[in-house]
């Protein structure tokens, strides 16, 4: 074991970790610092919290975010996963393959492509940006990624378990809710959770497709970084990474627990009690 | 097990003339695209019949079953149950429910909930149903287990999940795929008397898929051997067995020895075959064929006596070599090379525990058998 080791190794650890983490780390240590100068370290404080929450623009901002977000995620949930249903279901149709190519193609479109395409698509139809339009955009990138994630879970979907509920006389539809849904349902939130974190973090569609009164958190944020950085801007991605770091540790404890759960089960159950 | 072989004597409905089929094949087809699964089918099945469709992977059984479950549809010919077609009729909406190859069991649920699932979709009241899960847990031995997980479950127990959720809503017909396919060998011969005394008990048709000869041959009432989407043969598991209908049944069930030869003479008394090398068979059995015309003697293994001298009294008798021994316990299995070079499988109930003389390898060996013990098959 300890020749696995090697100085090498510890030190390419320690550099990559480094690499990672250390302008987070700078970030977070900043925000608690006493001074209005974000370099200059002037002892601890949390006053900046505080001035954040008095701070009405990036409340505001803050706010426009999470209903972006959890309006988008949601519809980018229920149409990628239809549009996973279909690509798995109906494997024969004509032009399938240029259909989920088609559905691909977004994942991989540089941003600003679909940020401007976007952008002449509103203003020719003169569809009032705001809200809505940042929604819209949103939901069009992101549910490729849904898809994506809910198509990988339905193609090692038994399909005899439909087949076993429409025997036992579900309709397709009661089949669809009580059984499919249920089933693939972790890889359905995972999709809704991958698009939220998207939408949070997205800045160059929303900078494209948004207007007046829509001004969405990391554009807020860009948009003061531009005119200095102040130790608010700070405390406001503390609390992003915080947010996103209790996530990922919620489900991936979660998920665990499950797994050792589900084998203890089995182990049980094939000793004969 | 007595009384249930002398119920099953008795219950022979495709012989009676007056017996309507409960369920009908009408020259069904089935084509996936240019390949043909079900090739002009016809097959008529009776209530309270124990059905077996055996064959290899491929041969169209799993097909057949799923048309009537309703999760294919059929390119020609109709299918009826109970005096009713079937055809466009949904799986959600027909009266046979069936116990899946994987089981199929919605991993969500409890094993009461998967019970119930089919009582809920029929609209059944809530204490009707706890009644009748219960029941049904009491019928497959699982009274405990009702309120776990089917991950919690072994595979024999999950069989019996698989097997009350499908007899729950008593079905007019219950289709089995595969049943005991993922069981053991011990688990799975115990299994075969559970389903057949569970079938006498609820008088239900049950048509069953294997691929298994001996689980078809234990528990069905009739077999259908299938290839190529044609049924080759329906009958009894005796008569499959004793009497095959052409060389693919005799050998796809059980071990058998085919002699071709020649036909020297075919009369109603018997017919006489010439195998080559001087040696001429007889057989009490008639089929077709024509003197001068090619055809084939069938005979199973424990039809062949096997002795050191030649004996005396016997129509059919060869000699050859001690090829290969196999010591089974319960019986012991030869292979005899004759002088032409054929291998003869040949197998004797061990009725005694010690020989003090026993055969062994190159002993130079007769073996022989009555005019009765094999079948003459025609060329096909």
């Amino acid at each position: 074991m300890n020749s696995n080791w090697s100085r090498f190794n510890i030190a390419s650890v320690i550099l990559g970790f480094a690499f990672l983490y250390l302008p987070i780390a700078i970030l977070v240590i900043y925000s608690f610092n006493e001074s209005r100068l974000v370099t200059v370290w002037a002892g601890f404080s949390t006053k900046w919290y505080g001035e954040l929450f008095r701070n009405q623009g990036l409340m505001d901002a803050a706010w426009v975010t999470a209903r972006v977000g959890l309006v988008s995620a949601t519809f980018a949930t229920i149409l990628g996963t239809t549009a996973a249903l279909a690509l798995t279901r109906y494997t024969r149709f004509h032009g399938r393959i240029l259909f989920s190519g088609m559905v691909y193609a977004p994942l991989v479109m540089p941003e600003v492509i679909t940020g401007l395409s976007l952008l002449l698509l509103f203003v020719s139809i003169d569809f009032g940006r705001g809200f809505w339009t940042v929604t819209l955009a949103h939901i069009t990138f992101s549910m490729c990624f849904v898809a994506v994630v809910v198509q990988s879970r339905l193609v090692s979907f038994d399909r005899s378990l439909e087949e076993a509920a429409q025997d036992l006389g579900a309709s397709p539809v009661t089949t669809f809710f009580q059984i499919t849904l249920p089933v693939i349902l972790p890889a359905v939130i995972s999709g809704w959770m991958l698009a939220f974190t998207l939408s949070l973090d997205d800045l160059v569609i929303a900078s494209f497709t948004s207007g007046p009164g829509a001004t969405t958190l990391p554009m807020k944020i860009y948009s003061q970084v531009r005119l200095g950085v102040t130790p608010e801007i700070n405390a406001v991605c503390t609390l992003l990474i915080a947010a996103v770091t209790i996530g990922v540790i919620i489900t991936s404890v979660l998920n665990k627990s499950r797994e050792v759960r589900r084998r203890r089960d089995e182990q049980a159950a094939y000793a004969g009690r | 097990m007595k009384s249930l072989g002398s119920i099953r004597r008795s219950f022979e409905p495709w012989n009676d003339p007056d017996a309507k089929p409960y369920i009908r094949f009408d020259g069904v087809t089935k084509k996936f695209g240019d390949f043909v699964a079900v090739d002009d089918l016809t097959l008529h099945i009776y209530h309270r019949e124990f059905f077996a469709l055996l064959g290899g992977s491929g041969c169209g059984k799993s097909t057949l079953l799923r048309m009537l479950a309703g999760f294919e549809s059929t390119s020609e010919g109709s299918i009826t149950l109970d005096g009713e077609n079937m055809a466009g009729i949904p799986p959600y909406r027909r009266p046979v429910n069936m116990m899946f190859q994987s089981y199929a069991l919605f991993p969500h649920m409890s094993v009461e909930k998967n019970i119930a699932f089919g009582l809920k979709q029929d609209g059944m009241a809530r204490s009707e149903i706890d009644d009748r899960v219960q029941s049904m847990l009491k019928l497959v031995k699982l009274e405990q287990f009702g309120k776990r997980k089917p991950h919690q479950l072994s595979g024999g127990q999950r069989q019996r999940v698989a097997l009350a959720r499908s007899i729950a809503k008593r079905p007019k017909v219950l289709l089995l795929d595969e049943p005991l396919g993922a069981l053991d060998k011990k688990l799975r011969e115990e299994t075969q008397f559970e389903l057949m005394d569970l079938q006498q008990d609820l008088g239900l048709t049950f048509v069953v898929v294997t691929h298994d000869q001996e689980e078809a041959m234990t528990m069905a009432d009739r077999i259908a051997v299938m290839n190529y989407g044609r049924i080759i043969q329906i009958a009894t598991p005796a008569e499959i067995y004793e009497a095959p209908n052409s060389r693919f049944v005799a050998d796809f069930i059980g071990d058998v020895n085919i002699f071709d030869g020649t036909v020297v003479s075919a009369d109603p008394t018997g017919t006489e075959l010439d195998i080559g090398g001087g040696i001429a068979l007889r057989s009490d059995n008639q089929t077709n064929v024509k003197a001068g015309g090619k055809a084939s003697l069938v005979i199973r293994p424990e039809k062949i006596r096997v002795s050191r001298e030649k004996p005396a009294d016997t129509a059919n008798a060869m000699s050859g070599e001690m090829w290969d021994i196999a010591y089974l316990g319960d019986m012991t299995v030869y292979h005899i090379k004759l002088e032409s070079g054929q291998i003869v499988k040949a197998s004797s109930l061990n009725a005694v525990r010690i020989v003090a003389d026993p055969f062994t390898y190159d002993d130079r060996m007769w073996v022989s058998f009555d005019t009765d013990g094999g079948v003459i098959l025609g060329e096909e």
